[in-house]
């Protein structure tokens, strides 16, 4: 276990944990703070339908999750309007729903693919290629969110003040919902479908029993989700654990120390 | 006479409801011109909050004609903003972020608005620990930020006790009278409307009656919408329209 410690994959999976944690830190504060815990939760158990499609359609796999995530929250953005079901039931609808689908599809693709790898996802077996699609990713969200931080704190106030304030909503909306996806299509390998919304949610909680201003949270909650991977991966190498369950294990441990020192 | 800031002709609104049309404002006319309080009452459902958003252009209108006067500045004030706990925001920052100056080039600016609605003690206060009629005036400094030609309030004294009230409504007759801007509230509370109003608009889908406060009280359609409202069963004129009755 220790020559797994020097070795090039974890190198590689704590350079992918830094990245991860520079993406999932902001949106994640993003998803608090505008309680959209649960859209989270719905986009990233849909991502196992995108990887059928792409293993179907012979697509990028990264793609077709992008797809797919883009599909289920365009559907839940309109479902939002028709008030004949809560919003939080449609929510569980297409999160269920599409995890059901894409495990049917998955196993009657014909491939051999391991469907747990993708549900619980390993840091540890991701390549050079992954490294790229998540510093792709880091730079695509950094540089919208120092673009539109202004105009992305207005929405998360109030969509209609922001509204007034000239702040074009939808253009601002969908650039979201387009880095959400491509953040979930890029975090499934490392945590996997079921835990990759804590990555998300956990630091950005964390950080929010200490921050005094939303700038402060965002990198805050990168911080907290980069000690919670570094940790949580030294971990898993130390005591043979699985990768995505033990650093989701230690962003909680993070978490409820924040509590207990906020308590005193 | 000046032009008005906005005049509003025969506006109708309308929202498909199963397989029919809900209709939510029918045949509403109004003028909004500098200087004057305009106060809308009508009973729950009557389509108030609809018609502000239509003259702040949020939702489209079904018919009818809208103009602006060219130049037109709105400032707004939501009937309540509902800030996530988790969103560690001061009043400062939240009024920084209405424009995309710098903080230190708006600061004066920021002090000036808050001092006059008597909130500048409030600055440097997370958004969280504020009481219901703080909030309210933070909102309404926001709203007085850009300078605005009419100030729309939605419901101002929503969560705020009756003492507060009145001293908003003053501050509120106060703005009006430093800045001559025009200001369109919503309101539910029919005393307090009267003593601050230039005009009252009666609206329960369509505007029942409308003019001078006291002109207002005397109406037989006021009468029969605010004074005895459980007398009547059905709504006038609008049978099984009503939201009420859904």
């Amino acid at each position: 276990m220790s020559e797994l410690i020097y070795s090039d994959l974890f190198y590689k999976a704590l350079i992918a944990g830094f990245g991860l944690a520079l993406t999932t830190g902001p949106l994640g504060c993003f998803l608090v703070w505008r309680r959209m815990a649960f859209f989270g939760d719905a986009l990233a158990h849909s991502s196992l339908l995108g990887i059928a499609l792409g293993i179907l359609l012979h697509i990028n796999i990264n793609i077709g999750v992008i797809g797919i995530c883009l599909l289920c929250a365009l559907i839940l953005t309109k479902a939002h309007s028709r008030q004949h079901l809560a919003a939080d039931a449609w929510l569980g609808i297409i999160s269920y729903g599409a995890l059901a689908l894409g495990v049917l599809a998955l196993s009657i693709s014909g491939t051999n693919v391991d469907i747990e790898s993708y549900l619980l996802g390993d840091i540890l077996t991701l390549r050079m290629k992954d490294l790229y699609w998540i510093y792709g990713c880091v730079i695509l969200i950094s540089l919208f969110i120092f673009w539109k931080w202004r105009e992305l704190l207005l929405l998360t106030l109030d969509e209609e003040l922001a509204q007034t304030a000239g702040v074009s909503v939808g253009f601002v909306r969908t650039v979201f919902m387009v880095l959400l996806a491509l953040t979930v299509a890029v975090t499934l390998k490392a945590v996997g479908a079921l835990l990759m919304p804590a990555l998300m949610i956990m630091p950005a909680a964390t950080a929010g029993r200490f921050a005094r201003s939303p700038e402060q949270m965002a990198f805050l909650a990168m911080g907290m989700g980069f000690v919670g991977i570094s940790t949580g991966l030294f971990a898993a190498i130390s005591f043979n654990t699985p990768s995505g369950a033990t650093i989701v294990t230690a962003c909680l441990v993070l978490f409820l120390g924040s509590v207990l020192t906020r308590a005193r | 006479m000046t032009t008005p800031l906005i005049a509003a002709h025969h506006i109708w609104v309308s929202r498909p409801a199963g397989t029919e049309e809900k209709i939510i404002l029918e045949d509403v006319s109004l003028t909004i011109s500098s200087g004057k309080i305009i106060t809308l009452i009508g009973p729950n459902g009557a389509g108030k909050t609809t018609l502000l958003k239509v003259l702040l252009n949020l939702i489209p209108y079904t018919a009818g004609t809208l103009t602006r006067r060219p130049g037109l500045t709105i400032g707004y004030m939501p009937q309540k903003l509902d800030v996530n706990p988790t969103l560690p925001i001061t009043v400062e920052r939240l009024l920084s972020l209405g424009t995309s100056d710098r903080l230190s080039k708006i600061q004066p600016l920021i002090d000036t608005c808050l001092a006059e609605v008597g909130a500048l003690a409030l600055k440097h206060s997370p958004l969280k620990v504020l009481s219901g009629g703080e909030m309210q005036r933070i909102m309404l400094a926001r709203a007085l930020l850009t300078s605005p030609d009419l100030l729309v309030l939605d419901e101002p004294m929503q969560g705020v006790d009756v003492l507060g009230q009145e001293e908003l409504y003053q501050l509120i007759g106060k703005i009006r009278d430093n800045r001559g801007c025009a200001i369109l509230l919503v309101s539910h509370d029919l005393h307090l409307v009267m003593a601050a109003s230039d005009e009252v608009i009666c609206l329960n889908k369509h505007v029942c009656c409308s003019g001078h406060p006291h002109q207002v009280t005397a109406d037989p359609s006021y009468q029969e919408l605010f004074v005895v409202p459980y007398k009547h069963e059905h709504d006038h004129r609008h049978d099984g329209a009503c939201e009420n009755h859904e």
